[in-house]
């Protein structure tokens, strides 16, 4: 069975820089840029548990499902 | 997934919303637009109301039918929207001095008539918009602007008021147990009579600051630690139980409401309760 693959898409007009969403991910794929907004910087680790998305305040986060098999070759 | 439900209730025109980066009542107001989703409710069949306060800003950012009153009026005016037109699904919002300080009467009054509104608490333990001074909620030692050496008073429990009042729906959860949050939530919605929930939020600006809780982190993993399933806190001795709050499902009993109780018994005693509402609505050009 292949692995799930997830695109993590945040907004930086809503984003506060809180850190809720990094301090949530069990899997350590969010971290903070230099502008002070979290960005996916580990994107394959992610396993889709929602936690950000669930846990931002500022409904800055989108998780989505990579549908297809882009990975093949 | 979850986010594009969320974003479509809300007037995306007047986002980033005020409250300050990691605060609780944003958690909570994403999980209350899941819920609302859940129930299939068109929009302008909601009527949002709030009083003043951090979580009294909610309706400003929600596309329904929205008031903001005065303090602690809230569930005042949701009585009005929901005799003047029983068809709304009517919502009310409070933060904790709102509900059980100066709305206290208005809490305990509409609990017992038991109208079909479904109250949600946000209680954050502090009056965080007035700059931090204690409120009925706060707990006991905690330390606020207006009690510097750690407040003696003895806190409300909002659920157990609740239940004496009369209420038929009681429950209450976290900010952070967000999926549970959604389902407690849409039960509420759902129920036909008086339904509170007190949502636990965390206010690391005004609260956190002063009780080594500075950071959005320290308040969450604060919240983990004392919030427990009710049935796990019922097989706590008594000295542990201190420190603890129970989350989850209170009571949840099927009660007569109000409004309907009103029609069959007052207007008509003969016709159907459907039947009277729908002359009722007809009457005052509402369609149903």
């Amino acid at each position: 069975m292949q692995k799930k693959r997830f695109m993590i898409t945040v907004d930086e007009r809503l984003c506060k820089g809180c850190e809720n969403c990094i301090n949530q991910c069990p899997k350590k794929v969010l971290e903070l840029s230099a502008k002070l907004k979290a960005y996916p910087a580990r994107q394959e680790d992610c396993i889709g548990c929602l936690r950000c998305e669930y846990i931002c305040p500022d409904f800055a986060i989108t998780v989505t499902e990579i549908k297809g098999d882009s990975n093949e070759n | 997934m979850k986010t594009e439900i969320v974003l479509s209730y809300l007037r995306k025109d007047k986002l980033p919303h005020i409250w300050c980066p990691g605060c609780g009542h944003g958690i909570i107001l994403g999980s209350m637009m899941r819920a609302v989703h859940k129930t299939g409710w068109k929009k302008d069949d909601i009527a949002l109301v709030s009083g003043i306060g951090c979580s009294s800003r909610t309706p400003g950012y929600v596309d329904f039918n929205t008031l903001h009153t005065t303090h602690g009026r809230s569930l005042a005016f949701a009585a009005g929207i929901k005799f003047s037109n029983p068809r709304l699904n009517v919502i009310s919002v409070m933060g904790d001095g709102d509900a059980v300080a100066i709305g206290g009467n208005h809490f305990i009054h509409a609990a017992r008539r038991n109208l079909n509104i479904t109250a949600l608490v946000f209680n954050n333990y502090i009056y965080g918009m007035t700059g931090g001074q204690f409120s009925p909620t706060t707990p006991y030692k905690a330390i606020a602007s207006t009690t510097p050496y750690g407040n003696i008073d003895k806190n409300f429990d909002i659920p157990s008021l609740a239940i004496g009042a009369g209420a038929g729906f009681v429950a209450r959860s976290t900010a952070i147990h967000v999926p549970g949050l959604d389902d407690i939530i849409y039960q509420a919605l759902n129920y036909d009579g008086f339904s509170v929930v007190e949502i636990i939020s965390f206010c690391h600006v005004q609260y956190g600051k002063r009780n080594k809780l500075k950071t959005p982190l320290s308040m969450i993993d604060w919240l983990k630690s004392i919030a427990l399933p009710i049935a796990a806190y019922e097989k706590l001795g008594e000295e542990q139980r201190r420190d603890k709050i129970p989350i989850g499902i209170f009571k949840n009993i099927p009660t007569e409401e109000y409004s309907q109780k009103y029609i069959k018994e007052i207007i008509d005693p003969n016709k159907s309760k459907d039947s009277i509402l729908k002359d009722y609505c007809k009457a005052k050009l509402y369609d149903l």
